[in-house]
């Protein structure tokens, strides 16, 4: 993948997704570890772990990661501009007609169809990457994930200490168990 | 001077908005709104508005807007490169370790509790996005049919292995049908 193609794969991602944070990993995964085989699963989790330990939008932080992983620094720099750019151009083009455009009813009933389709997309994902991630120590693995899952449905506790625990027990746990006895 | 106003003013919303989406919305306002009075506070729920029928995180979309507004396209610019730039940095710097520093045990033993986490909040953030596409309301329930046909009509997509870009596409063109037969029929 030259470094043109890799831009124009964040771009075109980027200005596709909608409904924000998340919703740009099924995207992402889909392009570079399902289509071409350029990330594993364990590398896609490694880059959401370290863009959510960074303050400012997840899409910006993956695009910025992936391009890194990637294409080094270069990358980091392109899939940074890459994701920013169609927001900027939509945004500053509807600046001067929102008012019809956001309350125009054909584009909120395309929006409507949009959400559900990237409502089972979600879902979808978080069953592919589950699997992934259950691979290995089964137990372990299957009781943060769904720790965390239950502590960000009925908490409001913020993301970046949810992180901060789970980076944390994981420290805690390889240390002072021998890997070979965590389940 | 008004660009340089507007650099602090998201590079501030950059480095503390945690969390991604709506998350980011109280600092913005309050940097926005209530300090530099670029926005009232009825602008400010359009750029909500308007965030939700574009792509691309809210932090991006009220720079763009505000930086519009303040400044031309110019001001769009600055605003929206300040919003990224603290996590630029940072990832630069984490991302030099991860991917080069070699193995890090301490790392390598925190992605071991973080990588079944994001798994989980990935989950979370897969529920909220049902109920809120889904459900028009939830007390008493009330079911969108359109966002419902396109969630039904992707599942099955999604079973024969279609590309996710497309399936967006092709609920955009359910949501303008769905949208179509309500109008017709005057829902």
């Amino acid at each position: 993948m030259s470094l043109w193609q890799f831009f124009f794969t964040i771009f075109k991602i980027s200005g596709i997704t909608f409904g924000g944070g998340y919703t740009i990993v099924p995207v992402i995964r889909n392009e570079f570890v399902v289509k071409r085989n350029l990330l594993s699963d364990e590398e896609m989790f490694d880059l959401i772990a370290l863009s959510q330990s960074a303050p400012g939008p997840i899409a910006v932080s993956t695009a910025l990661l992936t391009g890194y992983k990637l294409k080094g620094r270069t990358g980091a720099i392109l899939g940074t501009v890459a994701a920013i750019l169609p927001p900027l151009l939509i945004i500053s083009v509807l600046f001067f007609v929102y008012e019809s455009f956001a309350a125009n009813f054909w584009v909120r009933a395309a929006l409507r169809g949009m959400s559900g389709a990237i409502s089972a997309i979600m879902i979808f994902a978080v069953y592919d990457l589950s699997r992934a991630c259950l691979s290995r120590y089964k137990v372990f693995s299957g009781v943060l994930m769904l720790l965390t899952f239950l502590v960000g449905l009925f908490t409001s506790i913020s993301t970046g200490l949810i992180i901060l625990a789970l980076g944390l027990f994981g420290i805690l746990a390889f240390t002072f168990i021998p890997q070979e006895r965590i389940p | 001077m008004i660009f340089w106003q507007l650099f602090i003013a998201f590079l501030e919303v950059g480095a503390l908005a945690f969390g991604g989406g709506y998350a980011a919305l109280p600092l913005i306002e309050q940097v926005v709104v209530n300090r530099y009075h670029w926005l009232s506070l009825r602008e400010m729920t359009d750029v909500v508005a308007i965030s939700q029928v574009t792509p691309g995180p809210i932090a991006l979309n009220a720079a763009t807007f505000v930086g519009t507004r303040v400044a031309g396209i110019p001001g769009a610019i600055i605003a929206s490169v300040a919003a990224v730039l603290p996590q630029t940095l940072l990832l630069l710097f984490l991302g030099w370790f991860l991917f080069h520093g070699g193995r890090i045990t301490l790392i390598d033993r925190a992605l071991k509790g973080l990588r079944p986490g994001v798994g989980g909040l990935i989950g979370v953030a897969a529920v909220s996005m049902v109920m809120a596409s889904l459900f028009t309301s939830t007390a008493p329930l009330a079911i969108d049919f359109v966002a419902v046909a396109a969630f039904v009509i992707v599942v099955v997509l999604l079973l024969k292995k279609l590309d996710p870009i497309k399936l967006i596409a092709i609920g955009a063109g359910i949501g303008l049908l769905g949208g179509l037969v309500e109008h017709l029929i005057g829902a």
